[in-house]
């Protein structure tokens, strides 16, 4: 095989071959947010919690926990109580389990005297050294609660710019003070001395348990407990890592966590490559036996009860063009892909509506799993504008023509190649609050018949927009309705996407202008509330309804937060206020169903959003990568999969013979071109003695 | 020559100023350092508090060009974001990046791969180019060079781009010759730049090939080739001994010029063949709005362009006697 992109050897052992196409920024679990890093992260980190893999809905289950957290009520004057209206905090008591061991690392290693070797290095020491794996001596410990305990006091630096500090801050007890006086007298270079200081809601109570005070009743913070932020962090990583001379090879704990994950991140190259390497340390993993619904491929479950990790080796390789990797894909050389709008008609055929694989995927044995992503992509009507804000009835009307006229089903069709579900409303689906089938129709703009969605005539449209005084796009003064959107999509690529958007207004004869900017000033504008219409988008941090109505909440509005707030549409209806606030407390019951049906109605009625769409993510897998499932909140999967290398050899082998015969061609008519040439130069010579 | 060095790089010293100075002005007339942090952030944690933290850490927080609250005249100038980011440029010392990277660790790290490509494809791209304009000069006003000319016109029309993809579907995906894409050090990687350095040679073929041969034409009309050929000398010892060494000097202008920006990487190249260097590394950074590797990568820009072109007077002096260096 020329044409491998990898070592023939590694190819026949149990590695994974993937890829990224945006290099990681940080990996440092306080400041990691973005979904290229958790792909890294959250192998190697251990939170409390994590996303069960079958569940949908999505559900947690322990992690490093032994038990689910204990959940306590609490009084003003700390007693405990059942009754809500006296709650003033909330504990959460955890206990981890016993001999979780850290991956083996040079930061734990000790000399006989019990001093560490590498937390004092000197030029000399570190020649040879490109990533902590180079060290010769390793050496691992023991998981503590104190490493979580250390983790969200390093998370209150406000040095280490913690996405998630603005909104821990109010919730644990005694982090804003901690923070305030950490912040101003800590040295970030010293900050491993963090261990001496206490943050008055955040208690140890053995050497495996512990405990969080929380203010009032938030039941979404156990959401938060699964996320990196509340990974444990060793102290003597932070000694390690607080060296100059390794800043000065980009080592860091920003570039290589130290985690008790099913792996290791063994060499980070973001600008080539990314290999992680089974923990060897790994003891506590093992592959589900619940949760995988009747209707799926059971065997998925053929593993269960199985030791975690399956794959020793997972070598990610940047790839910043789609071509190339879709190639290597279809060569082998890759595991699974993603499908982009190049390749899509190469991979999938759409029989009314229907997604299935092309004959040339069948061929080679490839499969793809989809699933609605637990995002919602919308079209916002500034609520603060004169012409298309407001709550009046005309308003309403002008912003509920307008959402019938935005055909999002002819959107994901032309431009998504069908990979999405035209949205109901601002809770997608897998999200509790979301319903399904006609009881979840946005009947301001769709219709149920037939079991199906449909949406409403351009005429009820036009009939809207008439009641709303604008009787076939011109107002009272006769003058023709113009309305302007704003948008970052400058590009070439962006010009059919803007066009249609023209359409869908031209039929109701409103003229649209488009006011394309770049990224920084479209942020502004919204932040400002100078825009009239826009388009964005949100994905979940967690799976509640919180996670979206709050987008809608008059709290978040930007015009109330000095731009501060998410409600881009500065929606602040007073009645939709107080429902949040009493769902944003509530745990997930009957009650809080209905309440967010009243809430869902509110917004469709008001319409400061069109509702846009849910995109659908699409995977395609060759028939060696196993117990692959999508379950977009989950990060940590990596340890379920598996791969048959013996079966990828085989087929590398018969789809990438070389193909050699042009090659003696070539070579051929190079050596024949050679006479007439020298046959010319003779000749030329020739005449010039004569 | 020695002196014409000195003066050559003290008259640098405010070239790179003044191309700072305006890498600054640019750069934060379409970014403001609140646009940074967000940047660097993400879009979900912008929060006032965290973007003033962010500034304050990585010195943003400081006025551009002139500091009106300074205590005096000198820290009005001297505490400003131009100067506190400037001076350490000048002794190479290029800091981290606003991700936190060590600047000067990733560009050491990217210029092998950069010179990987970027050095086999220069060398053998002007010998190639060089023999075939010299050969079509040999057979000038004929067919092979009327054909010749129209094939490397149409080489220089099409896009570098379908070159790219042509040949990795052509040799990876249907011959299966070599990998579509990637990279490895040492010998293991002779293989991922077969492709890539055949295909920028190929690329420059068509223009190096005409400019080339438009030189070689006008040395070939001169009375020393006439003379030579008087003496009976053959066409190609004409050729090689007389015109290719007189033709060495216009030659030498562009190519000199050239060699240290090699350094600099391709962007396309790079992006398509996965090649970890530093092609796309001002791209990305600009994208990312990552100011700290903008500066560092137009400053040392400049540097390899001006040093590009001392390097090209000094050469003058090897092909050509009467250029003396004072």
């Amino acid at each position: 095989m020329w044409n491998s992109p990898h070592h023939i050897d590694l190819l026949a052992k149990n590695v994974l071959f993937s890829s990224f196409s945006s290099p990681p920024k940080h990996l440092d679990p306080v400041i990691s947010y973005n979904e290229n890093e958790w792909v890294f992260n959250s192998q190697v980190y251990e939170p409390l919690l994590q996303y069960s893999y079958f569940n949908i809905p999505y559900q947690l289950e322990p992690l490093t926990l032994s038990k689910m957290p204990t959940i306590t009520f609490l009084d003003s004057s700390n007693n405990e109580t059942k009754n809500s209206a006296d709650t003033s905090y909330t504990r959460y008591s955890f206990k981890i389990k016993e001999n979780i061991y850290y991956q083996p690392h040079p930061a734990f290693a000790m000399n006989m005297k019990g001093n560490y070797i590498f937390h004092n290095l000197i030029e000399q020491d570190i020649k040879k050294i490109k990533t902590p794996t180079d060290f010769n001596t390793k050496a691992t410990r023991k998981l503590k609660v104190d490493d979580y305990i250390y983790a969200i006091k390093r998370m209150a630096i406000k040095q280490n710019n913690s996405p998630i500090l603005a909104s821990m801050k109010p919730l644990i007890i005694g982090l804003e003070s901690y923070s305030r006086k950490v912040s101003k007298a800590f040295d970030l270079k010293e900050d491993y001395r963090l261990k001496n200081y206490t943050i008055s809601g955040v208690k140890k109570i053995s050497a495996t348990e512990f405990t969080i005070l929380v203010k009032g009743v938030y039941p979404q913070f156990i959401y938060w407990l699964s996320m990196n932020f509340f990974a444990p962090i060793p102290w003597e990583a932070i000694a390690f890592y607080d060296q100059q001379i390794l800043k000065e090879k980009n080592i860091s704990l920003d570039t290589y966590p130290v985690g008790t994950g099913a792996y290791l991140l063994a060499e980070n190259n973001p600008n080539k490559q990314i290999r992680l390497l089974a923990n060897p340390n790994y003891n506590h993993g093992f592959y589900p036996s619940t949760g995988l619904s009747k209707d799926a491929d059971q065997s998925l479950l053929d593993d269960a009860g199985k030791p975690l990790p399956f794959i020793k080796e997972v070598i990610y390789s940047l790839e910043k063009e789609s071509v190339p990797a879709w190639n290597k894909f279809l060569q082998g050389f890759y595991d699974a892909s993603g499908v982009s709008s190049g390749s899509f008609d190469q991979a999938i055929s759409l029989n009314a509506g229907n997604m299935s694989l092309t004959e040339q995927m069948k061929d080679k044995d490839i499969s793809f799993i989809s699933v609605i992503e637990p995002s919602i992509f919308y079209f916002g009507f500034n609520m603060a504008d004169e012409v298309v804000g407001g709550y009046s009835v005309k308003q309403q009307k002008l912003r509920q023509a307008l959402s019938i006229a935005i055909n999002y089903e002819e959107y994901i069709s032309i431009f998504l190649n069908g990979r999405g579900v035209a949205a109901q409303s601002p809770i997608p689906q897998g999200i509790f609050g979301n319903l399904s089938g006609e009881q979840g129709v946005n009947t301001f703009v769709y219709d149920w018949k037939n079991n199906h969605t449909q949406r409403k005539s351009i005429a009820t449209a036009k009939q809207l927009l008439a009641e709303a005084g604008f009787e076939n796009g011109i107002d009272k003064d006769g003058k023709p309705l113009v309305l302007n959107f704003d948008t970052p999509l400058t590009g070439p690529d962006s010009k059919a996407i803007l066009n249609w958007f023209r359409k869908q207004f031209k039929k109701l004869n409103i003229e649209l202008i488009i006011r394309a900017t770049d990224y920084n000033r479209f942020q502004d504008k919204v932040r400002t509330a100078q825009v009239q219409m826009f388009s964005w988008g949100w994905n979940a941090d967690y799976p509640d309804p919180e996670n979206f109505l709050f987008l809608l909440a008059g709290v978040n509005a930007p015009i109330n937060t000095s731009g501060a707030g998410v409600n881009g549409a500065n929606y602040d209806n007073p009645q939709f206020n107080k429902m949040f606030k009493q769902v944003k407390q509530m745990k997930s019951s009957p009650a809080r169903q209905q309440l967010i049906n009243k809430m869902v109605e509110i917004v469709r009625e008001d319409a400061p959003w069109a509702f846009g769409f849910y995109p659908k993510e699409l995977a395609l897998k060759h028939s060696w990568y196993k117990n692959v499932w999508a379950n977009p909140l989950a990060n940590n999967t990596l340890k379920y999969k598996k791969i048959n290398a013996e079966q990828r050899m085989q087929a590398i082998k018969v789809w990438n013979k070389p193909i050699t015969w042009p090659l003696w061609l070539l070579l051929f008519f190079s050596i024949f071109a050679i006479y007439p040439l020298i046959k010319a130069y003779k000749n030329k010579q020739q005449k010039v003695i004569k | 020559m020695f002196a014409y060095l000195i003066r050559r790089v003290l008259f640098a010293v405010p070239i790179l100023i003044g191309v700072n100075f305006i890498t600054f002005a640019l750069f934060f007339i379409v970014n403001t350092p609140d646009d940074m942090a967000r940047a660097q952030l993400g879009a979900k944690q912008n929060s006032p508090e965290l973007i003033a933290n962010w500034k304050q850490k990585h010195g943003y927080d400081k006025p551009l060009f002139l500091n009106l609250d300074a205590p005096s005249a000198v820290e009005g100038i001297t505490d400003t974001l131009f100067v506190q980011q400037s001076i350490k440029l000048f002794v190479f010392d290029f800091g981290v990046s606003d991700a936190g990277r060590k600047i000067s660790a990733d560009i050491l790290e990217r210029i092998g791969p950069s010179l990987a490509i970027a050095l086999p494809t220069f060398i053998i791209g002007i010998i190639t180019s060089i023999s075939f304009s010299l050969l079509i000069v040999l057979f000038r006003g004929s067919t092979l060079d009327s054909i010749t000319m129209m094939i490397a016109v149409a080489i220089m029309s099409i896009s570098g781009l379908f070159y790219i993809i042509t040949g990795q579907v052509l040799f990876s995906k249907i011959l299966h010759w070599v990998p579509i894409s990637g990279f490895s050090s040492g010998w293991d990687g002779f293989k991922f730049i077969i492709l890539p350095v055949a295909i920028g040679v190929f690329a420059g073929l068509g223009s190096g090939i005409r400019w080339y041969r438009s030189i070689f034409l006008e040395e070939i009309n001169q009375d020393y080739v006439r003379t030579a050929k008087a003496k009976g000398l053959s066409e190609i010892k004409v050729l090689f001994k007389h015109v290719l060494q007189n033709g060495m000097l216009p030659i030498l202008t562009g190519v000199v010029v050239v060699i240290p920006s090699l350094f600099m990487g391709s962007l396309i190249m790079e992006s398509f063949f996965a090649i970890p260097g530093l092609g796309s590394y001002t791209i990305d950074a600009i994208a990312s709005q990552d100011f700290s590797i903008v500066k560092a990568m137009v400053f040392l820009g400049s540097v390899l362009y001006i040093l590009g072109l001392i390097l090209t007077d000094i050469s003058y002096t090897f092909f050509d006697p009467r250029v003396r260096l004072n």
